[in-house]
């Protein structure tokens, strides 16, 4: 693995301005990519993980969203100050996305061919539309999309949506991007064509130069792509760490939570799944302290007092912020960490 | 053996698809549901599952064959069992955003049914009743005079659940219910309808796409593709030893929460998407994709026979597999 | 290391946080819809001149000591200002008097011919939409036939029919032909709505389909309905207006504002007050309902609500 970084996040907060007050969506996320890298960035409904990426794409729905402070580094510039002029030349050219829902971001009117060249036509003027659909074949070819010349000329509503995701796949790659985000890319899928599309992302790696980024509250999805894991919540990252360590030691009693609550093939049929209670706070007036202590099993009272700090593990760059960690919370973590054995093995 | 509680007898349900065609959505579906168990009807979309989900609670009305509860098909009711079966069988959607009215606020919505059926006198009861039944789900009863986009999608969707409640049916068809929310809300949901099965001994059909969710509540799980059920037997057995290739592929296909096992498991990847379904041959509907088809599927089509006790499969080859 | 207290490594107990809150203050429909109307700056404006429109409409008649259908043949013709703020007419009767009785007159056939056919209409599609098949051919294929002639032939005919001259004949006319087009289109948003799991949902409860339709289906096409009433008083005034001038609107002495300006049109050159004033109340009016219809189109798109 490269460890040269092209992308890095620092201390990104981004706000939304709503009739009621001031959403905090993001508040103070680092995270960076190194080259060939997929990471995932994991978390409910609401954390962020969608609004970071979309600040980090230039996407953010202006004036009621803005960015409250953070740099964002690509290119060795700080794109985050960026007029929508600047944004245009990178945005589908270096970087670019796939969304959840295919049939809502592919225009109906629009045979596939021509959407897929698109991006093309737009970032390499001199390009001829002979050449521009020669590229769109071999893109086709490479996300296998079945029988591209027929395929080319078809509408959106004449495709499968396997079919639908892997044009969206082709019309993200079509420029080379450096980077490649990935919102809920198989959310909207079955599991038949789910297993189709993370087969064809994981192929990808090896023949385009590209990072990816992939955002998902599924963990299943992530055990099977990524390299490295942040978690989010409430509009931080509360743990970070390689994949084997997160989920082979995972340290957040949130990562604790989200891995419980996926059911096991191999468990016990009719058991109880663990599960976290309540839901996540309104980031409408984010609580102090950790976000997460009211649905946490183990909070302790300086949880509700202090926001924890990061605790570095190992040497893979793991760390969390919990104040488990806290040397003399040492008695109350092996309360939980026992708790939590027994949970797995009830 | 435990008491049939409602039985379906080659459901047929067929939408006109223009020109003459016809897509069959359900296509000779026969079940028993019994008293206080957890079906699990599993299967991708298109493959009929809300339609058939939909017909049981008769906002469809089949093309062919029998829904019997009681021992009575429930086209033959008059007015009065009708009330009575709209009592007994509730459904819980998927989407928690448009299954609630968005112009009431939520104790409204759960008490309609009470105020449809008449079934407390005073207002006062009725309003006790509604927010015992929010504290049942576990939702805070202060806000009963809410609007339902004030609530997260979780908190949404055990409203929909009280509202079924409310009328304290025996049988409750849950379409979808947490395949649009978050993996830790989804456990909350499914454990807060395994607590309340048990303590009111309600049944399910539990409809999902999601093989390793159903696994936890169902006691027994039918897997349907193209209209027809085409494997069906107890939970643990299915995980097993299935018998059918497209329930092996789909069990392949989920994603599995470790690394370890993801780099080392070899996946059945299945080609293409599911076929149309207007034009339904005499061939096994899964010979298509199937990955070990023969001349004989493409040529017959296979019937639902038991392979051993309580395990039904349709496939030619269901001994061999 | 003095940076936490002594108990802050003890456990919280379990309930000591509300899992459920919801932290938000509680809104209603309303509200937000008045919320998101208020930044609307023209919509609001017209707001407040219809406010004052109306309220010059009831109460305008008493500022004056004059009433609108006496005689005065000794002030005819008076240029506005000084006794007659408005001037007199060709027969010396007040303007100003006549000006906002036929304002009344005007405003409330415009109100009650759009409100009883928007009942009706809204029902009707509501059936129409909710029961299909068989019903909503019937009643659609009856709405295509009337709307393929043009309303004003219905109206004129219905005016020699019925009998011109008041209030309640033009309201019975206009309502022959106005529920078409709001049968029409809450027909449209019903087939869209009772796909809604929410009406399925009431369904499975054992609701009757008149309650559907009336709790669940017409409250939730109130909203595009307002807009459209709020777009048919102008059409309805303009109409009013019209039939009032090839005489067969408001019978004389009875003002309204299209009869108003048939009976300064003779006279035009050379009394334009008499003309314009009047032209001037009908013109702001309908200007105003557009752009209020505008304005609470925007503030009820439920794209907005979030």
């Amino acid at each position: 693995m490269s460890e040269q970084t092209i992308l890095s996040v620092r201390d990104l907060a981004v706000s939304f301005d709503t009739y009621a007050g001031e959403v905090q969506a993001v508040r103070g996320v680092t995270w960076h990519l190194n080259e060939k890298e997929t990471i995932a960035i994991v978390g409910e409904s609401g954390c962020g993980k969608t609004v970071s990426i979309q600040t980090v794409m230039g996407l953010l729905q202006k004036p009621a969203g803005r960015i409250k402070r953070g740099e964002i580094i690509f290119g060795g510039q700080n794109v985050a100050d960026f007029t929508p002029k600047q944004w245009r030349t990178i945005q589908g050219n270096e970087m670019s996305m796939i969304f959840q829902d295919p049939l809502t971001y592919l225009n109906p009117t629009m045979r596939v061919g021509e959407q897929i060249s698109e991006a093309y036509l737009e970032h390499n003027p001199g390009v001829t539309r002979a050449q521009a659909n020669e590229r769109v074949l071999s893109i086709m070819r490479l996300v296998s999309l079945p029988s591209p010349v027929q395929n080319m000329r078809r509408y959106p509503n004449q495709l499968s949506g396997g079919m639908r995701q892997r044009v969206m796949v082709a019309m993200a790659l079509i420029c080379d991007p450096k980077v490649l985000f990935a919102d809920e890319p198989t959310t909207a899928l079955d599991v038949t064509i789910q297993a189709q599309i993370i087969d064809l992302m994981n192929g990808l790696k090896e023949k385009v130069n590209t990072s990816i980024v992939l955002i998902t509250h599924d963990l299943g999805v992530v055990a099977n792509m990524a390299q490295r894991i942040y978690v989010m919540y409430a509009g931080q990252i509360v743990e970070h760490g390689d994949v084997d360590s997160i989920f082979s030691s995972p340290k957040h009693p949130y990562t604790w939570g989200l891995l419980g609550s996926v059911p096991r093939l191999d468990s016990k049929n009719k058991s109880r799944l663990y599960s976290i209670p309540g839901t996540p706070p309104d980031l409408l007036a984010p609580p102090a302290g950790c976000p997460f202590a009211a649905r946490c099993k183990y909070a302790m009272n300086i949880c509700k007092r202090q926001t924890p700090g990061q605790y570095h593990f190992g040497k893979q760059g793991q760390y969390t912020c919990c104040w488990l960690y806290e040397p003399q919370a040492k008695e109350r973590l092996h309360q939980a960490q026992q708790q939590r054995g027994c949970a797995h093995h009830d | 053996m435990t008491e049939t509680l409602l039985k379906l007898t080659d459901v047929r349900k067929h939408f006109p698809a223009g020109r003459g065609a016809s897509v069959k959505a359900v296509n000779g579906v026969s079940l028993e549901i019994r008293r206080g168990e957890t079906l699990g009807l599993v299967g991708e979309s298109g493959c009929g599952k809300t339609t058939l989900g939909r017909t049981i609670v008769k906002l469809y009305r089949p093309d062919g064959g029998r829904i019997e509860y009681g021992g009575q098909d429930v086209w033959s009711f008059d007015r009065k069992q009708n009330l009575d079966y709209r009592k007994k069988v509730q459904i819980i959607y998927q989407d928690p955003y448009a299954s609630l009215d968005p112009l009431s606020v939520v104790s409204t919505s759960i008490a309609e049914g009470l105020n449809i059926h008449k079934m407390y006198r005073s207002s006062k009861e009725r309003h006790e009743r509604v927010l015992e039944l929010l504290r049942l789900v576990g939702l805070n009863p202060e806000h009963a005079n809410r609007f339902p986009h004030e609530f997260s999608g979780g908190q949404r969707q055990r409203i929909g659940i009280a509202r079924a409640l409310a009328l304290e049916p025996e049988l409750i068809v849950c379409d979808e219910p947490i395949s649009a929310l978050d993996v830790s809300i989804q456990a909350q949901i499914v454990n807060l309808m395994m607590q309340l099965q048990q303590d009111m001994g309600l049944s399910y059909i539990f409809i999902t796409h999601d093989l390793s969710m159903v696994k936890q509540i169902s006691d027994r799980i039918a897997v349907m593709y193209l209209g027809s059920i085409v494997e069906l037997a107890p939970s643990d057995m299915l995980y097993e030893h299935h018998c059918h290739p497209y329930t092996q592929a789909l069990l392949s296909a989920i994603p599995i929460p470790d690394p370890e096992t993801e780099r080392t498991r070899k996946r059945i990847l299945l080609q293409g998407d599911a076929p149309n379904p207007t034009a339904l041959g005499d061939s096994c509907d899964f010979a298509g994709r199937c990955p070990c088809a023969t001349d004989k599927c493409r040529s017959q089509r296979p019937a639902l026979t038991e392979i051993e006790p309580g395990h039904w499969a349709a496939c030619h080859y269901s001994q061999a597999l | 290391m003095n940076r936490f207290l002594p108990d802050d490594f003890e456990a919280l107990p379990a309930d000591s946080f509300d899992k459920e809150q919801i932290v938000r203050p509680p809104t209603t429909y309303l509200k937000d819809v008045w919320r998101n109307f208020k930044k609307r700056k023209t919509a609001l404006v017209s707001l407040i001149i219809l406010a004052v429109i109306v309220l010059m409409v009831i109460f305008g008649p008493m500022m004056t000591k004059y009433n609108y259908y006496s005689n005065d043949y000794g002030a005819v013709n008076q240029p506005p200002g000084g006794e007659h703020l408005f001037g007199t007419d060709t027969l010396g009767r007040d303007m100003w008097a006549r000006v906002w009785v036929g304002g009344r007159v005007s405003l409330i056939i415009a109100i009650l011919a759009t409100i009883i056919p928007y009942a009706i209409g809204m029902v009707v599609g509501g059936i129409s939409g909710y029961f299909g098949g068989k019903v909503d051919l019937v009643i659609m294929r009856l709405v295509d036939i009337m709307l393929g002639i043009p309303s004003m032939i219905y109206n004129i005919l219905l005016m020699i029919v019925l009998g011109s001259g008041n209030i309640l004949t033009l309201v019975i006319a206009f309502t022959i032909t106005g529920w078409l087009s709001a049968a029409r289109t809450t027909r449209g948003l019903v087939l869209q709505l009772k796909t809604r799991e929410f009406v399925m949902a009431s369904e499975t409860l054992g609701a009757s389909p008149g309650r559907i339709i009336l709790r669940h289906l017409i409250p939730n096409t109130l909203g595009i309905s307002v807009v459209g009433m709020t777009m048919t008083i102008p059409n309805i005034i303009f109409s009013e207006a019209f039939l009032s001038f090839i005489g067969l609107g408001v019978a004389p002495p009875n003002p309204s504002w299209g009869q108003l300006i048939k009976a300064a049109s003779e006279t035009f050159k050379n009394y334009p007050y008499q003309f314009t004033i009047p032209c001037a109340c009908i013109s702001i009016t309908l200007l105003c309902f557009n752009l209020l219809g505008d304005g609470l189109r925007d503030a009820l798109d439920p794209r907005l609500r979030t």
